[in-house]
């Protein structure tokens, strides 16, 4: 598995210098039980099963799925909100998810997330001074107590919003202001690495753009790594350096924005592409779409072999037998150049520019 | 409301030559707070023909789904009052019904489908009660005959062994499904307009594109008229024929699909278009409109989106733009142009 995980990080042009995380074979079984009295495992759902990839310093790596694709099992399991199966997530060369008490709080303050959904995530009954300021009672070695209020109020500008708003409670915002307080906080304990899942989603169209422009700024005035989960495949484009593709609990490729979207060898990141509305009604009726066929199987159960091979359009009874790996198809591999030789986990992969037919 | 009207509606199906099958003329709807009266539409005018697809582009707090719920009849009237407007259906102003009259429209010959499909079925019942329940209700069917149109809808919606999962609860169903379900419902009593109120968007892109798919089908099979609200720009351009676009509770631009996309007139809709990071251009800062929306209780003066505008003159801060008539160049009218800005001719050239 850890041999999968270099082969992808060679096989990638944009990431530059060394990892600042890396995950190897990391995976999460939440256990089935039956009986109420007497709990007995019936079977588990494999959310996350076996995913290796790593992230650079000063990038954005975009994860992109479905529903259910594990993408944000991935995200609590960086943070250590889950406890991995099996698997190791190393930062800065220490496996996080071994680690317990102080040393994971340590490790934490430099992994901070942002979440989805700003109406649930923030607390109503906290002002936006105390939910800003919260991290550093945890880490008063960040802020000494009477540098608080002057942090939080720095930390307000920095994201767009006016510091008089320090008094006020979240349901006094709007849906975009309530991100940038959720980012304000992410950034208060000044993080390396920060997880955004779906981030930009609960967003109306006028404000997503200006959250997007927000978080592009801030990882350029602080030097900020990046894990961006989405099912928003635009956006996801927008920002990020590299883009790994989920299906039912594994990456099944990864690889440069470009390679990913322009260069799709992997079924499903081409399904996924095609499926994408474009918003220009120019030649839909000519645009080709790629219709799969019925819906995701249950993680509980997942096919045997390659997990997607249900609703493959070039499955093969090999496919069943046979789970493909993460890397560098063998067809490509002797031409290192090409935008097509990147990891991809399918046993036919073969390129196809799925949005070069939209254009 | 009146009850003088109490001819059954939906008996002829012949719309009188000239009149639209769904009209929404000059729609008001207001809602009572404890802070005050919500505008939530304010003089809204729309028309859908059979077999066309009016998408109605809008974000939160814009009144797409207000409108469309007054069309359906499902407000809850009080708190929404409707000041004033007509609602007319085939020539007949539905706001003037009886409610029994009323009723015969709703679900028979417009018909609903929701965001949210494990919300909009009830849980306790299996699919195939509920789907047979139209027919029982609708068209005093028995209890067989009912379930055996009941199989026939869902395989007509592609659901896969509909015979085996006619029995199924909701819960048992995945989302894609749940709104094949919640589809199939819809198109049971055979309506000629289907409102469908962001009916993808709790769904996957590629189940999306899926159910999508389905609806455009069954609207070509039965010529239906179809209202797609959504907020989503790139539905509306795979699936529109024409599009409104709301904000603040008016329409602010109506157009043509491709004119719009190639050309908006008006400085809101240029501003979404764009807004949106394209797959074929990764650009440097995503164009942002600045601000945000308007709170309802207190839309601005004048043009409402006049704080947000790049191109606000001091017109803009008093005066409320009409929709006026867009023209080309020689000055004459675009078929189904319009745009509620000072400055159309501005922001349609510049």
């Amino acid at each position: 598995m850890a041999e999968t995980g270099e082969q992808g990080a060679t096989a990638v042009g944009n990431a530059q210098g060394e990892p600042i995380l890396q995950i190897r074979g990391l995976k999460k079984h939440f256990p089935l039980t039956r009986g109420v009295v007497v709990k007995k495992q019936i079977g588990a759902v494999k959310a996350v099963d076996g995913v290796t990839f790593d992230l650079y310093r000063g990038e954005t790596l975009g994860i992109v799925g479905e529903s259910g694709c594990g993408k944000s099992t991935v995200a609590k399991l960086l943070m250590n909100l889950e406890q991995a199966t099996a698997g190791e997530v190393f930062y800065k060369g220490e496996d996080i998810t071994k680690l317990s008490g102080r040393a994971l709080q340590a490790v934490r303050r430099n992994i901070q997330m942002v979440f989805q959904d700003p109406y649930t995530s923030l607390n109503p009954r906290m002002t936006v001074g105390d939910i800003i300021g919260e991290p550093y009672d945890i880490h008063p070695e960040v802020a000494p107590k009477g540098d608080r209020r002057k942090r939080v109020r720095e930390l307000l500008d920095v994201v767009g919003l006016n510091p008089e708003y320090i008094n006020r409670y979240p349901h006094q915002f709007s849906g975009g202001q309530r991100q940038r307080i959720g980012i304000a906080r992410g950034l208060a304990l000044r993080p390396e690495i920060i997880i955004a899942d779906e981030p930009v989603s609960a967003l109306d169209v006028s404000v997503q753009a200006q959250v997007v422009n927000l978080l592009a700024g801030l990882q350029r005035e602080f030097d900020l790594s990046y894990i961006f989960i989405a099912h928003d495949l635009s956006v996801v484009r927008h920002i990020s350096n590299r883009v790994g593709v989920m299906y039912l609990g594994r990456m099944v490729e990864i690889g440069s924005d470009e390679q990913i979207y322009e260069h799709p060898t992997h079924p499903y990141t081409q399904a996924l592409l095609s499926a994408v509305p474009v918003p220009d009604p120019d030649g839909r009726e000519g645009r080709e779409r790629i219709l799969l066929a019925g819906d995701v199987p249950s993680p509980a159960n997942p096919p045997s072999g390659c997990r997607f091979r249900t609703r493959c359009w070039k499955a093969q009874d090999v496919c069943a037998e046979i789970e493909p790996v993460l890397e560098v198809p063998e067809r490509y591999q002797s031409e290192p150049g090409e935008p097509a030789a990147h990891p991809s986990a399918c046993l036919f992969p073969e390129e196809r520019d799925i949005v070069g037919t939209a254009e | 409301m009146s009850t003088t009207d109490t001819t059954a509606v939906g008996q002829g199906n012949t719309t009188p030559s000239g009149t639209s099958l769904l009209e929404v003329d000059d729609l008001h709807v207001e809602f009572k707070t404890r802070d005050g009266i919500v505008r939530a539409v304010n003089g809204v005018s729309y028309s859908v023909d059979s077999g066309e697809t009016l998408a109605v582009l809008g974000e939160s707090g814009s009144g797409k789904s207000v409108t469309a719920q007054a069309v359906m009849g499902i407000l809850d009237m009080p708190p929404a009052r409707i000041p004033s407007g007509e609602i007319r259906y085939r020539g007949q102003n539905l706001l003037t019904m009886s409610n029994e009259a009323r009723r015969k429209v709703r679900g028979a010959k417009i018909a609903m489908i929701f965001q949210d499909a494990l919300s909009s079925l009830n849980p306790v019942l299996t699919v195939g009660y509920q789907l047979s329940e139209m027919f029982r209700v609708h068209r005093g069917m028995s209890r067989k005959e009912a379930k055996a149109r009941a199989v026939d809808l869902m395989d007509r919606v592609r659901i896969p062994a509909a015979k085996e999962r006619v029995n199924d609860y909701p819960h048992q169903f995945s989302g894609g499904m749940r709104q094949r379900i919640m589809i199939a419902m819809a198109l049971a009593l055979e309506p000629d307009l289907i409102i469908a109120d962001e009916p993808t968007t709790a769904l996957d892109v590629t189940v999306q594109a899926q159910v999508m798919d389905l609806l455009a089908d069954l609207q070509k099979e039965f010529h239906m008229g179809l209202i797609l609200i959504t907020h989503d720009l790139g539905v509306v351009a795979d699936v529109a024929d024409k599009i409104a676009v709301m904000y603040a509770g008016r329409i602010v631009e109506t157009a043509p699909v491709h004119e719009l996309y190639k050309n908006p007139a008006h400085p809101y809709t240029k501003g979404l278009l764009q807004s949106i990071p394209r797959l074929d251009q990764k650009g440097q800062e995503l164009y942002a409109i600045k601000g945000l929306p308007p709170n309802l209780l207190n839309i601005p003066e004048g043009c409402a989106f006049n704080p947000r505008c790049p191109m606000a003159q001091e017109v803009c801060r008093h005066e409320l733009p009409p929709l006026h008539e867009v023209t080309d160049d020689s000055g004459r009218p675009i078929a189904g142009r319009g745009s509620a800005c000072h400055f159309w001719k501005e922001t349609l050239h510049g």
